[in-house]
């Protein structure tokens, strides 16, 4: 009898710890980065190695880049990925159920969320965008040297924000070039880890491909050029591997 | 069980508690104050009073105030320091404010020392600078007729060690805060800009022009600083690798951390080696004076024109804008002097 007993505690025990690990799934969100399929970390910072699609050779010196409102994250959430830094990249998302999700997220900050100067840790790291822009956060900083016309290395910057008409000084236009990125729909019955890839070339691939002796630095204030880096960005992430 | 053992287990420091501008408050994230060495009133005062002794040198002569004046914003008005021995080092002494919201923890132009703490040990011992033994200045201190009582109170020993002398003096470091410039008190509606100064805002913010904010901070960032590592522009080839020699990465050559620009009144001369004497030819240097390296920023703009070509107005302007932010309460603060 006794048992019995003991072997029904045991049961019971194993039962419910189960099911509560069923319900309490973690998922690691992980941003990885490419070029063109060729994988890329931080060790492939500040060399010539990369060819956009104009032809123009160029280095990563600085990656950073701002998500919000991932879907699998109920509340509203932002995060920073450092590429250079190596800090950021993956996101833990606790007491996820088993189930079918929509995975996405924003790239950058929507016009509501893009409040000047509230958020304490992106002070902390400088991203902040100039009042004179509208205020808010960068949604993005990549900054690198290409090989210009000269044959010389000169510096890019290709700083994404909400794009801002500021010919009228006070009278500035904006433009929402923030963007949903929808990788689908993914299945979850596990504890899992889901990649999902930026691939760097596509920022100057498509629809415009980008030459960077036209269009390299002060685009922050270029309105044309930050609808143009919004359009491209619509094409740099996508689904990896989910284990 | 002796009389001292008995004392060292009923004294409990009272805890420090940091006057955080309400700037700083808003916009940041709370200052770093290590688990190992919170701020207590006794440790505060020790590391004060450690600071400003010249017990800590070999013989006798300079205390960390020699360099780090506290009416010159913690740094002197020298390009080099002179060490007890007639030694110059190379580097210009950094100034000290601010020190617990550097949250990568990375100390001195080179980012060598990874806490507050291990920056305070390397001076001592130094030979160009304190050139001092650690094991005669902790003896000599214990022979001292108030520093064991001292320790005692702060650190519950009055075993004086090495550690304990950089975790008092790296606490006192974290009391100079600075957050009480004229900029600061205009970001609070407490006065206005002048109109020149006004414009220096402007041209420091916009990336057309200075754009200084993105390695300078900004109204929302009131550090003034990034506290990261950036080549900008000083040297084609490098006879300081900076923190190139500290990662041994040669991406690395020619970057040194950037300063806070608060209260630039008081810390001249500028850049890591003080090579600029005014504040004019650190502006010269970024409007025409931009060199180019392999591993120059790329945030260091126009760089086949010299730099962002700034009129005579815009610079006098910008200079009129970056003294805005100095600090006078700070540097006559008498909580932080001798």
């Amino acid at each position: 009898m006794k048992k019995i007993i003991t072997l029904l505690i045991l049961t019971i025990f194993i039962v419910s710890s189960c099911s509560k690990e069923e319900e309490n799934l973690l998922v690691t969100l992980n941003f990885t980065h490419h070029w063109n399929g060729t994988i890329i970390t931080n060790q492939d910072l500040n060399e010539l190695k990369f060819t956009n699609e104009n032809g123009d050779k160029l280095s990563v010196e600085r990656l950073r880049y701002l998500v919000s409102n991932i879907s699998l994250i109920g509340a509203k959430n932002y995060h920073l990925v450092d590429f250079g830094e190596n800090y950021g990249a993956s996101i833990t998302v606790s007491d996820i159920t088993p189930g079918s999700y929509n995975l996405k997220f924003r790239f950058g900050f929507s016009d509501e969320d893009n409040t000047d100067g509230v958020y304490q840790d992106l002070n902390s790291v400088n991203l902040n965008v100039p009042g004179m822009l509208g205020g808010g956060y960068h949604y993005m900083q990549f900054d690198g040297k290409y090989l210009d016309n000269n044959n010389q290395e000169s510096g890019f910057n290709y700083h994404t924000i909400r794009a801002v008409n500021n010919a009228e000084p006070n009278n500035l236009k904006f433009e929402d070039t923030s963007f949903e990125v929808d990788l689908g729909t993914v299945i979850i019955t596990n504890s899992a880890e889901i990649e999902i890839k930026m691939n760097l070339a596509a920022w100057f691939k498509n629809p415009n491909t980008w030459n960077l002796n036209e269009l390299n630095t002060v685009l922050m204030p270029n309105f044309e050029a930050q609808k143009m880096m919004s359009a491209n960005g619509k094409s740099v992430f996508s689904l990896g591997t989910i284990n | 069980m002796n009389c001292a053992s008995k004392e060292e287990e009923i004294y409990t420091p009272i805890p420090y508690n940091l006057e955080v501008p309400t700037l700083f408050a808003d916009k940041l994230i709370a200052p770093i104050i290590p688990a190992n060495n919170p701020l207590t009133q006794e440790g505060v005062s020790l590391g004060k009073k450690l600071f400003f002794d010249t017990i800590l040198s070999g013989d006798e002569t300079q205390s960390c105030a020699s360099c780090h004046n506290p009416k010159r914003a913690f740094t002197d008005n020298k390009q080099f320091s002179e060490g007890i021995n007639g030694n110059f080092g190379k580097r210009n002494a950094m100034p000290l404010f601010n020190l617990a919201w550097n949250f990568d923890e990375r100390f001195t132009w080179d980012g060598k020392e990874f806490s507050l703490e291990k920056q305070a040990f390397e001076p001592v011992s130094n030979p160009i600078e304190m050139h001092a033994n650690w094991k005669i200045v902790t003896e000599k201190l214990q022979q001292h007729l108030e520093y064991p009582t001292l320790f005692l109170q702060a650190f519950g020993t009055s075993k004086i060690d090495s550690t304990l002398v950089t975790k008092a003096i790296a606490q006192f470091e974290r009391t100079l805060i600075s957050g009480n410039s004229k900029f600061d008190r205009y970001l609070q509606g407490e006065t206005t800009l002048t109109p020149e100064e006004e414009n220096g805002f402007d041209i420091f913010m916009d990336e057309a022009k200075g754009d200084c904010f993105h390695c300078h901070g900004s109204n929302n960032n009131p550090l003034w600083t990034d506290n990261k590592f950036h080549n900008n522009g000083l040297d084609t080839n490098f006879s300081d690798l900076g923190l190139g020699k500290i990662t041994g990465d040669p991406s690395d050559n020619g970057k040194f951390k950037s300063p806070s620009i608060r209260n630039l009144t008081f810390t001249a001369p500028y850049m890591h080696d003080g090579r600029f004497a005014t504040l004019e030819e650190v502006i010269d240097h970024y409007s025409e004076g931009l060199k180019r390296s392999s591993t120059i920023d790329p945030l260091m703009k126009k760089i086949n024109q010299g730099g962002v070509q700034l009129s005579r107005q815009d610079k006098a302007d910008l200079k009129a804008f970056l003294l805005s932010l100095s600090d006078p309460n700070f540097t006559s603060n008498t909580s932080f002097l001798k």
